[in-house]
């Protein structure tokens, strides 16, 4: 029998267990151009949406993965006897701060969040949503933060570019005035 | 109606001052700055009564609400006019911003969440059936030795009369043990030893215990509270690598690897 591209990837994304890239998938199918791949990993995609299966197979954080559907949650909750992943409200709005404004540093969050995010820093840091990406060149040299590849994979995102975009962020100039109060 | 859990939403003085402009149904571009005021103070006092310790950042929301509510209230010149900024807007700007940052973290919360809403396929541990894997770490060599020191002490101590008759090879061992966690995932380091009757036995056992660890078939992990080892297999992976150098019968790996002169091998 012989096996085609698109079985081979297919098998490859079925037991990966992290995302797959196309840079990888065409390292493992010895010389496979890596746009070839691409496109086979494009029709999987769709087939998989369109078969309505209990699986579909998602480009996240630069790579493809299957996952299961969300009408399914329950269900595997259920199995697995694990909490699902939980947020707090001041994790979320600490987390969307960074995301969208990184590298971001403390003060800054701070500012507009009113608060002190110290502790929730501290938790994202844990759980590996966010990372240090430097240090800004101000007096104290502060610490600048980013989200991880992890908060993409959380979050369903195949690049922080899919971020939905957030109207008006820009033009109200978020943090750059400097003649804010807080 | 609990006050104090109704206070607790209010994380900083901004979702505070949101509250109260929703409330109040008025347009965040034109805040009722006196009214608000008041009724902002109101909550710092309620917070006072009930003990709460109000932060700094209350305070200060207060003071810049009082100071934009005297320059409101003080008339403005004609020449002012026109370059003269609404104080309010020193309010307006944070206030959207924190609006939006509400939105951003909605959009965030929306999502399809990994663990929550769709889930992957993993070699997660607790997929092994682990039910605590926080509990479990990693087996240091040293501790492997000395699990495998105390089965080789307990063999001894048992005094029974050892006939080995083994011809059996570390291949026919890893065959073996693979097919034993095949059924049953994990299982205790020393039930894999629980059909050795003889050092050399229990030193093949360990020998392909290690064999299947080095090429990652199986993995190792003690919980530090009993000091106990467990060996997780691991399914979906390669099940047999060919060993290079250990295909000899096992009495020649126990006699290089123990360099036991007791043992009264019955190899050549």
């Amino acid at each position: 029998m012989s096996i085609s591209l698109k079985t081979i990837i297919e098998g490859l994304l079925f037991v990966a267990d992290a995302p797959l890239t196309a840079e990888r998938i065409a390292q493992v199918t010895e010389g496979t151009p890596k746009e070839r791949v691409q496109k086979v990993l494009d029709e999987l995609e769709a087939e998989y949406e369109e078969m309505g299966r209990a699986f579909v197979l998602k480009n996240v954080a630069g790579g493809y993965q299957f996952r299961s559907r969300p009408e399914l949650s329950s269900y595997i909750l259920m199995l697995k006897q694990k909490p699902p992943t939980r947020l707090s409200r001041a994790a979320l709005e600490t987390l969307a701060m960074i995301a969208y404004r990184q590298p971001i540093l403390r003060a800054e969050i701070e500012k507009t969040r009113g608060v002190d995010v110290a502790g929730t820093i501290k938790t994202l840091l844990e759980r590996d949503l966010i990372r240090i990406m430097g240090r800004q060149d101000l007096p104290g040299r502060p610490i600048l933060y980013g989200t991880t590849k992890k908060f993409l994979e959380v979050f369903g995102l195949p690049s922080l570019e899919a971020l939905p975009t957030l109207e008006e962020m820009d033009t109200l100039g978020m943090g750059e005035e400097e003649e804010l109060l807080f | 109606m609990g006050l104090s859990i109704k206070l607790e939403i209010y994380e900083g003085p901004l979702d505070l001052l949101l509250h109260l402009i929703k409330k109040n149904e008025v347009d965040i571009y034109d805040i009722p700055i006196a009214s608000i005021t008041d009724q902002y103070l109101d909550y710092l006092k309620v917070m006072e009564a009930f003990s709460i310790e109000v932060a700094g950042e209350f305070l200060l929301m207060a003071a810049t609400l009082i100071q934009i509510k005297s320059r409101m209230l003080l008339p403005v010149l004609e020449s002012e006019e026109e370059g003269g900024e609404d104080p309010r807007l020193a309010l307006i700007r944070p206030l959207l911003e924190h609006m939006k940052l509400k939105d951003a973290a909605e959009i965030l919360a929306g999502r399809e969440i990994l663990d929550r809403d769709v889930f992957s396929r993993t070699t997660a541990l607790s997929e092994l059936g682990i039910e605590d894997e926080e509990q479990l770490v990693p087996v240091s060599l040293f501790e492997l030795m000395d699990s495998f020191r105390r089965l080789l002490t307990r063999i001894e101590t048992a005094g029974g009369l050892e006939i080995v008759l083994e011809t059996r090879n570390i291949e026919d061992r890893i065959r073996e043990i693979i097919n034993m966690l095949k059924k049953s995932v994990k299982a205790e380091f020393e039930e894999l030893f629980a059909q050795d009757r003889s050092r050399a036995e229990l030193i093949l056992t360990f020998l392909a215990l290690l064999e299947l660890a080095r090429v990652g078939v199986l993995r190792l992990f003690q919980d530090p509270a009993t000091s106990r080892i467990h060996v997780f297999y691991l399914e979906g992976r390669p099940p047999i690598i060919p060993l290079a150098g250990l295909n000899g019968p096992v009495s020649e790996a126990v006699e290089s690897e123990a360099g036991d002169p007791e043992n009264e091998d019955p190899a050549p």
